[in-house]
């Protein structure tokens, strides 16, 4: 009975080409080993939509306790952080990861991924699988969708496009935040909590009406980062608000300019950091 | 009888100053902890300031002063509490390692604490303060009153920055039993942020969430010293906040006391 079964599993996996079969096995070997401790996983996973659910309280707390906040009321500004968590819900589960960069530097095991014949950053995305992560998108979606009902949406090709391309667009926004701050932590190692001010500060900017920042606030995540991209600009469009004083309305649109440059910075960071590496001499 | 050592030598002392000086060692970490945190008081400023604003200048209690000020004393008291929900003690714990301060003559409570402790009061000089000196300057954030509010201030904020990391400890132990206890920390930094006014003031919460809140020691580890430190509360009321703040720290210290009595009894180290 059981070697039919294996014939199948073994079937299918050459299907796969020879070069992701290696990171299949990895992502599985990842994912048994998080279920092992029982009791701490399910903790790990409660905790983990607890963490998203109180993340939206904040949100839900500061806009009960006040009218609207930036021109947004609660009912709108659900379909802000739902966007946004959501992309970067999905963003993490990719690629958070990277975060642990310095962890691999100091230990030497980042060494390890230059003997493979495989990129270091395609090693390194796969290197770890959160299944908790997949409980955290949960949070954003359901707020998402809550929003989309409770607004007055006038539904269309163009609504249904233009959410699209948000998530998509705020999805690669924040994948390349992860991938740059990456590169820099080849330079900061001991100093990785100076990245956490674009990747989480950038999460926590994207749920925020971006029209109550200062100035310098705007030009770091309107423009250098720009995870207004991800959810408010769009948002802003959808509803036919005003935005960014002084801007056109319709700048929501421009969120795949905004992932394309978000991309390049991290191309450019994550190549400047790995020449930069020259092994932990371990 | 042992005789006493000098109170220089004293082994608790000394880690509180081990503490100090582990911390110290890594400016370049201090560095990058004081750029997150004020790019994160630069965004909840923005969007507290604009609550303030839009609810014609009073919120809760709160003027723009008052709330740039519960937000800049926030910031700054980050690097001092625990709210990651992580400790050395876990890794300890889940190594084997906890066996070797068992065999140490001194208490294994105490030494966890102090040198936590140590860590989150050195981290006040290059992380607190110049986040107050950052929200001084880029918004008018209200100040202590009188030498008196400074005074009880400062007293309001090492109790809780004890507070926390006796909590942590506390929770830690359970890795006695749990081995693996990642889930304990991620629902620890969940609540302790939430709970603890780390994003709104926790007087902004409906009543029913708010009472929840006071029945947690979370409120004393910030939200009261920020309420001292800012003038928020002032005489009775202050020295009231510091009561409750002791209370929960006798609390959480006899909590993290039995477990570690109960959890020594039930530790297996494999290997060796």
């Amino acid at each position: 009975m059981a070697e039919p079964k294996r014939n199948r599993r073994l079937g299918r996996q050459r299907a796969l080409p020879d070069g992701l079969r290696a990171y299949r096995a990895v992502l599985a070997s990842r994912a048994r080993s998080q279920a092992s401790y029982r009791a701490s996983f399910r903790m790990d996973l409660v905790g983990t939509v607890l963490v998203g659910l109180i993340e939206f309280s904040e949100v839900w707390v500061l806009y009960s306790a006040t009218d609207q906040i930036g021109g947004f009321t609660l009912a709108q500004i659900l379909l802000v952080f739902g966007l946004a968590d959501l992309a970067f819900s999905l963003a993490d589960l990719v690629a958070g990861h990277c975060d642990n960069l310095p962890v691999y530097v100091r230990a030497g095991t980042l060494d390890v991924f230059f003997l493979r014949p495989q990129p270091v950053l395609a090693q390194l995305i796969t290197s770890d699988l959160s299944l908790r992560r997949l409980a955290r998108c949960l949070v954003g979606a359901t707020s998402l969708t809550v929003g989309l009902v409770l607004n007055d949406i006038d539904w269309s090709v163009g609504t249904v496009g233009l959410l699209v391309v948000a998530l998509v667009c705020g999805f690669v926004i924040f994948t390349a935040q992860f991938v740059t701050a990456a590169g820099l932590q080849f330079f900061l190692i001991n100093g990785s909590e100076m990245t956490n001010a674009f990747v989480y500060g950038g999460r926590y900017a994207a749920t925020q009406p971006a029209n109550v920042w200062p100035r310098g606030l705007l030009v770091v995540f309107g423009a250098v980062f720009p995870v207004a991209f991800a959810a408010y600009l769009p948002v802003s469009t959808l509803l036919g608000m005003p935005g960014l004083a002084g801007l056109p309305t319709w700048l929501g649109w421009c969120a795949p300019i905004a992932a394309l440059w978000a991309v390049v910075v991290a191309g450019l960071c994550w190549r400047w950091g790995l020449r930069h590496y020259r092994g932990a001499g371990g | 009888m042992r005789p006493r050592p000098s109170p220089a030598r004293n082994p608790y002392w000394r880690f509180l100053v081990a503490g100090i000086r582990g911390q110290s060692a890594y400016p370049l970490a201090t560095l990058a902890g004081l750029v997150a945190n004020a790019t994160f008081g630069l965004l909840k400023g923005g969007i507290m300031g604009a609550a303030v604003a839009s609810s014609g200048g009073e919120l809760a209690g709160y003027t723009a002063a008052t709330m740039a000020a519960f937000v800049w004393l926030g910031q700054g008291m980050l690097g001092s509490v625990n709210l990651s929900g992580r400790s050395d003690l876990q890794t300890r714990i889940k190594s084997g390692d906890v066996a070797v301060d068992f065999l140490r003559p001194v208490s294994v409570q105490a030494a966890h604490i102090l040198t936590d402790v140590g860590k989150g009061l050195f981290a006040l000089l290059p992380r607190g303060l110049p986040s107050v000196v950052i929200g001084v300057l880029v918004s008018g954030m209200a100040l202590p009153p009188d030498a008196a509010a400074y005074a009880l201030g400062l007293a309001s904020l090492v109790i809780g920055i004890t507070v926390s990391h006796a909590t942590m400890y506390a929770l830690a132990t359970s890795g006695f039993w749990l081995v693996e206890t990642r889930g304990v920390s991620v629902l620890y930094m969940a609540l302790s942020g939430f709970f603890t006014g780390l994003f709104t003031p926790i007087y902004l919460f409906p009543d029913w969430l708010l009472t929840l809140a006071l029945l947690t020691p979370f409120p004393s580890m910030m939200q009261f010293p920020i309420d001292v430190l800012s003038g928020q509360v002032s005489g009775a009321a202050a020295w009231q906040h510091l009561g409750v703040q002791l209370v929960w720290l006798a609390v959480v210290l006899a909590v993290g006391h039995l477990t570690t009595r109960a959890g020594r009894r039930r530790l297996e180290v494999q290997g060796g």
